[in-house]
């Protein structure tokens, strides 16, 4: 435990104003702050040698920006952020399914980056911008790329349908006129089980045409 | 009497179109709410404490350290000490608290003692010879088949042939019927013939009785071909993505309200209301949306009612439990195995003459059934054997067109080693069988047709092991099947309201497959109306009742009593509207939005101004499916598709690649082609999913599931989708059968299609599904060395 941890570097580099904790992380050093002095809130621990912030134990307060929505929350630190969403703020677009990171229904953006909300501690997402599938619709108007999963049928019981569309969003902001070959590689991170992806497939070439 | 009948196609404007699913602009913006959305007042989170073993007895159970903690409210004990667990994973006691970490922590304080028993996992074949268990039931069986959740017809059956080994007491009866055992099992214990108790232990195995039809010997020894093979399926999983479960809530002492994910809204309360010891009518079952059932979502399992007491005991606050997905993968759903060897017997021309198999699979602690072998061609002449394996991987449950894609598996692929073995294209041996092939024989006729001129078989088609190119071996397979798929029980209270409304309720549910969408197209058609001018409310038992959603058997339900319902409401309308056109009832239509005297668009009202000579009551009739004094029928039973497969296999690595399938389906009338496409462009998906990558692997060291998660139970992905190419037969010969449903039957050749392509590519049959890189390599070095 005392050797260097590269990966810790990486996390402090990308996430200067998080905690530095990852979910994995955090199951470490919880075992740490359980003989540490219960506090509430968030204090400092030595972990592996290095400096970490640590939450809890117990509730802490934690605050997220979500669809430009600011929320206060007393939760514990090991709520994730899908958790957080659907349990605490009743916001439930996004499902919880396989709930370790190999599904994709619970794809939220997270400061400009589809990620699986089942799999980022909620106290992680806090100062970062969170949209999710609530907010794509404007005026009452679907979004192009809802549109399009309309059109092309791109949903049959839609528990992962969410997820989809929101991965296809990130998906196309980055990659505005894929090829098939690029939609079908750039869409593998999200499962359907009633065999949606034909539809999805059309989905998004329309949208890819029209522009979104 | 009033005309039912669908209209015919000069008179539809929308059943058959291509129409976008209703509820589609709520779930692509996460507006529709699924019971694991729903969240109660306060609500409490349960958890449930799951056997870690696959087979054992509860010694001691001890919950008081988790009653202790604080934000713990309700502790239930599903399954009390002495019972006997029959897989790994099922459960024995649930508890509700504050948030979810608090249930999590307060289930690992609860400390459940077992005695572990031996267990069995697998489903190989059994061994020759091996004994089996067919003798009388001794106390601990009964036990056992309780814990087994053993249905009671097979109960009742199994008692009465084999009776019991003790003295039947009034006070175990007692006992029984407290644990839940209906009157049924427990008057055929009372009635059952005691028999002397033979030694020895038990045998998984259940040999059913021998099927002999025509003369199997004779066709063998004059057939010019026998063809012989092993093929089958294993254990796979439902995986719906929402899992399983429920929120239950007491609005008072004695109502219970109940949000769940169903695919029978109308069938939950009355299958809690005797556990819960609260009349049914207090039962109220809510469903908005649901996420995916498959056949698996009928009851309200044992962690359903656990969540209604957990409920109870915390002074009616709502509890939600909903499982995690190992548990949803290792007790809330599994596909039958079924595996045969098979010898088939033939004419040099193709003819298949004779037919044999010795069959074997498991359905869990049940055993289960032989699956329909031979598959849609009853061949003349056979003899079929088949063992049932009765093991400890938890409860077998219908899955999309129960037994149909293990019966094709084993059926087409034993037909396609013939046909290799005979040096035939395949489409020609199916062709020249066709005459055995039951009533749909003609529809097949040009089905394999359409479907080979869509695969562009006969330019692709190679003799086995003959279109290989460097280590890729492409190939084409194909699979024919059939199902019922006639409407179930449906009533629907179908309203017209003076102020144009019209508004339509019945407990249905739409479980993925477009049902809202099918209810509204039908009644719009009915009324000349738009889509959009039809309220529809469905998925809650203050509405009337509708059949589950199983079997395909929704669409000819629903549109049936609404159809029926519609036609009543406009004939009620016209009655009253009728004077103010100067005509009679009969001489008038609703078309465009308008009632007007048939054909005359100058006497006409808008619907708006027909509506208000209601006055002020509305008009409210009952739709009935089925309603037998009132012909015609407006759904119907059988239909025939055929699956067909291009794949590429890389000989090196084993990886199988789907490059093209096709499916060509009859479902009778066709209320929604687009929804229709997506079925079947859903169900070669599925297909592509069963046949490549999906396995419920069992650890026979620990008796666990070894996959219960979505990383290694893999489902296909969007790069595993080739091109898909779905044709749907319509026109005369099929718009007048009525609507037939279609969930199951397209998700049956896709399996088998997929194995053929793999044998015709690299010249060896596969044997079992999944078609994984390590079977193939297996096949491939098998040849090499034969």
């Amino acid at each position: 435990m005392q050797e260097h941890d590269p990966r810790k570097d990486n996390l402090k580099e990308t996430n200067p104003e998080g905690s530095g904790v990852s979910r994995r992380e955090f199951l470490k050093i919880s075992s740490i702050s359980a003989a540490a002095v219960p506090l509430m809130g968030t204090r400092m621990v030595e972990a592996a040698g290095d400096p970490v912030k640590v939450y809890g134990p117990g509730k802490v307060p934690v605050e997220l920006v979500v669809n430009d929505k600011k929320y206060q929350l007393q939760i514990e630190p090991r709520v994730t952020l899908l958790d957080a969403m659907r349990d605490h703020l009743e916001i439930t677009g996004a499902k919880r399914v396989c709930d370790r990171a190999e599904c994709g229904a619970c794809t939220v953006i997270l400061d400009g980056k589809a990620v699986y909300a089942c799999s980022v501690l909620a106290i992680e997402a806090q100062g970062k911008p969170i949209t999710t599938i609530e907010s794509l619709m404007q005026d009452d108007e679907l979004h192009p790329i809802q549109q399009a999963f309309v059109d092309n049928d791109g949903s049959q019981c839609g528990f992962c349908t969410s997820g989809f569309v929101l991965a296809t969003k990130a998906f196309l902001d980055k990659y505005p006129n894929p090829i098939a070959e690029e939609i079908r590689r750039g869409m593998s991170g999200n499962l359907c089980r009633c065999g949606t992806y034909h539809g999805i497939q059309l989905a998004i070439a329309q949208v890819a045409r029209k522009g979104a | 009497m009033p005309d039912y009948s669908w209209p015919d196609a000069e008179h539809r404007a929308l059943i058959g179109k291509r129409i976008s699913r209703v509820d589609s602009p709520f779930k692509v913006s996460g507006r529709a709410k699924y019971t694991y959305d729903y969240h109660a007042p306060e609500m409490l989170f349960g958890k449930v404490v799951r056997s870690p073993y696959a087979k054992a007895k509860i010694v001691s159970i001890d919950t008081s350290a988790a009653e202790k903690l604080p934000g713990v409210k309700a502790v239930q004990i599903i399954q009390k000490p002495g019972a006997s667990v029959q897989w790994a994973g099922d459960d024995i006691v649930a508890v509700a608290a504050v948030d979810e970490s608090t249930a999590e922590d307060a289930a690992r304080l609860i400390m459940v003692k077992y005695q572990p028993l031996p267990y069995e996992v697998s489903d190989a074949e059994p061994p020759a010879g091996a004994g089996e268990s067919a003798g009388p039931m001794s106390g601990d069986d009964i036990d056992d088949a309780i814990g087994n959740q053993l249905p009671d017809r097979q109960f009742v059956e199994y008692l009465q042939q084999h009776g019991v080994s003790f003295k039947v007491e009034e006070d175990d009866l007692k006992e029984w019927k407290g644990d839940g055992l209906s009157e049924a099992v427990i008057d055929a214990i009372r009635k059952a013939q005691y028999h002397e108790v033979k030694g020895g232990g038990h045998s998984p195995y259940q040999k059913a009785a021998a099927q002999t039809m025509g003369e199997p010997d004779k066709a063998f020894s004059e057939a010019d071909v026998v063809s012989e093979g092993v093929y089958g399926s294993p254990v796979i999983t439902h995986c719906c993505l929402e899992p399983h479960g429920s929120v239950s809530e007491w609005p008072s002492k004695d109502q219970l309200f109940v949000h769940m994910s169903t695919q029978g809204v109308s069938g939950i309360a009355g299958q809690m209301a005797e556990p819960l010891g609260v009349p049914a009518a207090n039962v109220r079952v809510h469903q908005d949306n649901m996420g995916g059932g498959f056949g698996s979502k009928f009851s309200p399992d044992r962690w359903g009612i656990a969540a209604a007491q957990l409920s109870k005991k915390a002074g009616g606050k709502g509890v939600r439990i909903m499982l995690e997905r190992d548990a949803e993968l290792e007790v809330a759903g599994c596909r039958p195995s079924a595996y045969a060897r098979v010898k088939v017997a033939a004419k040099k021309d193709g003819t298949i003459t004779g037919w044999q198999s010795q069959s074997w699979g498991t359905g869990g602690p049940g055993g289960g059934g032989m699956p329909p072998i031979p598959y849609v061609f009853s061949i003349p002449n056979r003899h079929l054997e088949h063992t049932a394996i009765r093991n400890n991987i938890g409860p077998a449950r219908a899955w999309r067109a129960p037994n149909h894609p293990q019966a094709a598996v084993i059926t087409m692929g034993a037909l396609d080693d013939l046909a290799a073995k005979l040096n035939m294209d395949p489409v020609e041996l199916w062709l020249k069988n066709l005459d055995i092939a039951g009533p749909r024989k003609e529809n097949y006729r040009e089905e394999l047709g359409i479907a080979s001129e869509l695969m562009g078989w006969k330019d692709k088609w190679r003799s086995r092991g003959q279109n290989v190119s460097g280590n890729i071996a492409r190939g084409l397979g194909l699979s024919i099947h059939t199902w019922g798929g006639r409407g179930h029980a449906s009533d629907c209270d179908f309203s017209i309201y003076p102020d144009r409304s019209v508004d339509i309720k019945l407990a249905t549910q739409d479980i993925g497959t477009g049902t809202r969408t099918t209810i509204v197209i039908v009644a719009a058609e009915t009324l000349g109306l738009p889509i959009e001018a039809i309220n529809l409310s469905i998925g809650d038992t203050q509405y009337p009742p509708s059949g589950g959603s199983g079997g395909s058997t929704t669409p000819g339900g629903v549109s049936s009593s609404t159809r029926r319902g519609a036609v009543d409401a406009r004939e009620a309308l016209f009655e009253k509207v009728a004077p103010a056109l100067n005509a009679k009832p009969e001489e008038l239509e609703c078309v465009d939005g308008m009632v007007r005297v048939k054909g005359d668009s100058s006497r006409s009202l808008t619907w708006k101004q027909a509506c208000a000579k209601l006055g002020a009551m509305p008009i409210t009739v009952r739709g009935k499916n089925p309603d037998r004094t009132k012909p015609p029928d407006l759904t119907n039973s059988g239909v025939g598709g055929v699956g067909m497969a291009d794949v590429e296999v890389d000989m090196e690595t084993g990886v199988v690649k789907v490059k093209k399938m096709v499916a060509v389906q009859d479902c009778g009338l066709i209320i929604d082609l687009k929804m229709a496409e997506s079925s079947c462009y859903g169900a070669l998906i599925m297909g592509i999913s069963y046949a490549l990558f999906e396995e419920k692997v069992m650890d026979r060291t620990t008796g666990r599931m070894l996959n219960p998660n979505m990383e290694f139970y893999r489902l296909a992905g969007l790069s595993d989708i080739p091109e898909l190419v779905v044709h749907m037969m319509t026109g005369k010969g099929y718009d007048e059968r009525g609507v037939i449903g279609l969930g199951e039957p397209p998700v049956i050749s896709p399996g088998a299609a997929i194995a053929n392509a793999v044998a015709n590519a690299i010249g060896a049959r596969v044997s079992f599904l999944p078609l994984t890189p390590d079977r193939v390599l297996a096949a491939l070095q098998q040849k090499a060395g034969a």
